[in-house]
């Protein structure tokens, strides 16, 4: 493997002009056209973005620890009486949490991130296909970010800041917040979303175009294929999200009626449109997962990921089928009965290809030689939890059911399972996977271990009871509740201060790894790192594969039984 | 009637929502001197437009007990159970969904407790025992050299099409129970409609004269001294006829809305140019609470919603006691219509 490595690098030391020359710092990072630069902004931007959104619901989790309002008032600059004022800035958390992750956290990190490190490393492309957009994404997703933030300091109805939730359900965004703060808010969605789109742009036409030699679409590496069917809902769903709330400016300032029954508009209308991009949003946070999950099961298992092909179509048919069950998001808007009924069969149907991946899994490492090294135990956890999630999501499918849990904590508990469990379980897995890879440093075994047991124990003390309080009837975006709600509510805030002191190992860990780390050589994990990143240097150099590398016929890089790893071209 | 002395008591009731965490008692001493009938509105549980107008009189009449007194909850009836209580089996109680009072309500919480619980717990044990199967078996200690098995289409086949069994066995109570959920209201359904506003519900009884009932939350001392849950206490519930079919209509005024008791298994969104309507039967008299379920601006957390179902005697009492009418009577029945078509006129329906 190494010399295989040393094959294709070997190549620009032949060359005087200097193949792995890199560009001044403020050029490197500002005006970066490398795939791999941009990827470690944008998972820098993610972990900023995510300890802001993290500290928001640790204000939260505060706040809800016991009825009554505590500390609010404080944050909106109020007085402690000051009911309004309190209720709105807990409006403003609710929606910047769920903003901030939803767009400048899981997004950036999961396809702007490990997307652009790893989609070219695996199928043997020296970059991006579209470098310089590649760098506008970037720089768009964070104009977005401050446009959010900002949004927070500027009038936004009840005092400043949007308080109208992450969904900007019309008519509480149009009518009921006046002042700029929404205005801001949803020219933060428009950037990050123009990111998105050039995003998903850029690596369907790499996918398409720059696969290496030999390197057919049933040879890729599964998470390539998540990120190519990840890029398919973001280019569809994306333009309709910028429609409804490009509306929604217009209903906004000139006077248009899209929404507004008024004018013979309907608040509805924005639902669906806003649901048809939502829907396919939430597996464009999960699906990216899928793929690194399934690359990390095989690697310590030693043994090829089970049923690829099943994998594969299995995330193309989640995408397909995440486009028609948009309406299950609005049972109570009084729907017909037939529609809830069929968008209740359509929603239950995820369920099996969600139920392949979960037993490829399993299969994957059934008869495998299992090493319980950070990454895979982090996808172990993922595993479980996503499968927790996923199952009350079939109960919530029911839309007669729903009608007892629609807008309940037992949706809160659900989402937060398949995505601060499911997603962000598959990005601490991928960050442990390829961090030594990327910082050409290794990080301390025993530290991601108690990283992920305090995280593991802390993320389910916060959201199993929120079952509870779901189905006893607790409505969700409440800053304040009945007595009855008090203990769960105690537990789960409980929970946050575990999730949240489990950071300390993980950053710890980083600095360790950066000042302390060895270096982990092009192969930390063994033979069961079979995709083409492994035989590249640890970090890889500035330019990778000015040679390209030939995927030979015979080799299946799922089946290493011939031990082939692949051969450059010369 | 009435509806204009209402909206001057909604303006004072924004006022206290505002002010929730001072002592209220005080406040509302301050606004009765200020506005002494619009006080009255709220301080008595159903002013008619007579009493209003009688201002002083209406002071008596507010202490001597009237006709019609708020039923008292029953705890853990139609509202959340504290696991910290001491009554027997409280925490089981607060793990699952509150008691039923209706009967689509009971087979949804038959299909939830016998049915869909018990599938999805089985599937994430069997999940869990398989991982914990193959930790231990498949470790590299246990497992040194790994097998090369990457394809089975048997066991593929079966997990495709078993977990597409389940699903469809699971459709068939999931179908029945929205069959059942919407059922059309019969013809003599008595109508109510439930008007959500920034923030406080009004319900309206189309059928009874076209009144309407503007309830706001009940101040944590009020709650307390009445012996009610705080922040699911209301000043004017909405009180409805146990036993029979109610068409429940939903509507706003201004923003997204949505009418929500967990007990009842109803929940259904108020839409400002939209009419919603749903059958409801509450099986027994009692008092019901729920909340606004969806994001409505600033005081969300504080509109609830209760529902005091009566006896139909004791309800049409109380109907003629908010000076309403009761269906039937003479020539009130082509006036209700008119009553009601103006009033959703003016909600932008």
């Amino acid at each position: 493997m190494a010399t295989t490595a040393e094959g294709f690098q070997a190549h620009h030391d032949d060359h005087a002009h200097g193949a792995d020359h890199k560009p001044g710092f403020f050029a490197r990072w500002f005006m970066s056209t490398n795939h791999k630069d941009i990827g470690s902004l944008y998972l820098i931007f993610a972990i900023i973005a995510g300890i802001v959104g993290g500290a928001i619901s640790g204000i939260m989790r505060a706040e809800l620890a016991a009825p009554g309002i505590q500390y609010l008032w404080w944050w909106a600059g109020s007085s402690p009486d000051d009911l309004a004022a309190a209720g709105h800035m807990w409006n403003v958390f609710i929606t910047a949490h769920g903003l901030i992750m939803v767009f400048f956290m899981v997004m950036p990190a999961m396809i702007g991130g490990f997307g652009n490190w790893f989609v070219p490393l695996m199928i043997g492309a020296p970059d991006m296909a579209f470098p310089r957009m590649n760098n506008v994404s970037f720089w768009l997703t964070v104009a977005g970010f401050f446009s959010l933030l900002f949004s927070m300091f500027v009038p936004g109805g009840g005092g400043m800041g949007a308080g109208v939730g992450w969904t900007v359900y019309a008519p509480l965004s149009t009518t009921g917040a006046p002042g700029p703060a929404v205005d801001f808010a949803i020219f933060s969605l428009h950037l990050a979303g123009a990111g998105s789109i050039l995003g998903a742009t850029n690596f369907i036409t790499t996918i398409f175009n720059m696969r290496a030699p030999g390197m057919t679409l049933h040879k890729m590496p599964l998470f390539v294929w998540s990120v190519l069917v990840t890029a398919f809902l973001l280019l569809l769903a994306l333009p309709v999200l910028a429609a409804a709330i490009t509306m929604l400016l217009t209903d906004r300032n000139f006077g248009t009626t899209f929404f507004d029954p008024a004018g013979g508009g309907d608040p509805v209308l924005y639902q669906h449109l806003f649901w048809f991009f939502g829907h396919p949003e939430v597996y464009i946070m999960i699906l990216p997962g899928f793929g690194m999950i399934s690359q990390i099961v095989a690697t310590f298992s030693r043994k090829p990921v089970f049923g690829y092909l099943g994998m594969a179509y299995a995330m193309v048919a989640i995408g397909v089928v995440g486009f028609i069950v948009w309406a299950h998001h609005m049972y109570t808007v009084g729907l017909d009965v037939n529609t809830k009924m069929y968008f209740t069969a359509a929603t239950m149907v995820i369920a099996v290809p969600t139920g392949v991946k979960i037993f490829s899994w399993i299969a994957t490492m059934w008869g495998g030689s299992l090493e319980f090294k950070s990454p895979m135990v982090w996808s172990l956890g993922f595993i479980f939890l996503f499968t927790v999630g996923g199952v009350t999501g079939v109960v919530l499918a029911n839309g007669g059911i729903d009608d007892n849990l629609h807008d309940t904590y037992y949706v809160v508990a659900h989402f937060h399972y398949v995505l601060s469990m499911g997603a962000v379980f598959s990005m601490f897995a991928g960050f442990y996977y390829w961090f030594p890879k990327m910082s050409g440093r290794m990080h301390s075994e025993l530290l991601s271990h108690i990283h992920f047991w305090l995280f593991f124990i802390g993320v389910n003390v916060v959201f199993f009871p929120q079952h509870f309080l779901g189905m006893q009837g607790m409505p969700r975006r409440y800053p304040d509740y009945a007595e009855a709600f008090t203990f769960w509510h105690e537990i789960s805030t409980l929970g946050y201060w575990i999730t949240a002191a489990s950071l300390i190992p993980f950053f710890v860990n980083i600095g360790y790894a950066l000042f302390a780390g060895r270096q982990p050589g092009n192969n930390p994990w063994g033979e069961g790192a079979t995709t083409l990143e492994w035989t590249l240097s640890s970090p890889p150099p500035f330019h990778q594969f000015e040679t390209l590398p030939v995927i030979e016929d015979h080799h299946d890089y799922h089946d290493h039984s011939s031990g082939a790893a692949p051969q450059p071209a010369e | 009637m009435g509806l204009k002395l209402d909206s001057i008591g909604h303006i004072e009731m924004g006022q206290q929502l505002g002010r929730i965490k001072v002592t209220l008692l005080a406040l509302a001493a301050l606004l009765s001197a200020a506005f002494a009938p619009a006080a009255l509105a709220q301080d008595n549980e159903a002013p008619t437009a007579q009493e209003l107008a009688e201002g002083a009189e209406a002071v008596a009449e507010a202490v001597a007990p009237p006709a019609y007194t708020p039923m008292a909850p029953t705890l853990d009836k139609g509202m959340p159970t504290d696991p910290r209580a001491d009554t027997e089996g409280a925490m089981f109680k607060s793990l699952t969904f509150q008691d039923q009072y209706t009967e689509t309500g009971a087979y949804a919480l038959w299909m939830h407790d016998y049915f869909l619980l018990p599938v999805i717990t089985f599937i994430s044990l069997l999940v869990l025992g398989l991982l914990l199967y193959t930790i231990v078996r498949f470790s590299r200690r246990a497992n040194p050299q790994p097998s090369k098995t990457t394809h089975n289409t048997a066991i593929e086949v079966i997990w495709t099409i078993l977990p597409a069994a389940i699903l469809v066995v699971i459709a068939v109570p999931s179908m029945t129970l929205l069959a059942r959920q919407y059922e059309t209201p019969p013809e003599d359904a008595v109508t109510i409609k439930a008007i959500g506003y920034q923030w406080y519900w009004g319900y309206e009884y189309p059928d009874h004269g076209g009144f309407e009932v503007v309830s706001n939350m009940k101040s944590a001392e009020d709650a307390l001294a009445d012996g009610e849950p705080f922040q699911l206490a209301v000043d004017n519930r909405m009180v409805v006829p146990a036993g029979v079919p109610l068409r429940i209509q939903t509507t706003a005024a201004d923003v997204i809305h949505a009418f929500s008791v967990p007990s009842l298994w109803f929940k259904q969104d108020a839409i400002p140019g939209r009419l919603n309507e749903k059958l409801l039967t509450i099986e027994e008299p009692g008092v019901y609470y729920g909340q606004c379920s969806e994001l409505c601006g600033t005081l969300h957390g504080y509109m609830p919603i209760a529902v005091e179902a009566l006896p139909m005697d004791e309800f049409e009492a109380w109907i003629l006691e908010q000076g309403g009418e009761l269906p039937g009577a003479a020539d009130a029945e082509p006036e209700a219509p008119v009553e009601e078509a103006t009033a959703e006129g003016a909600s932008g329906n």
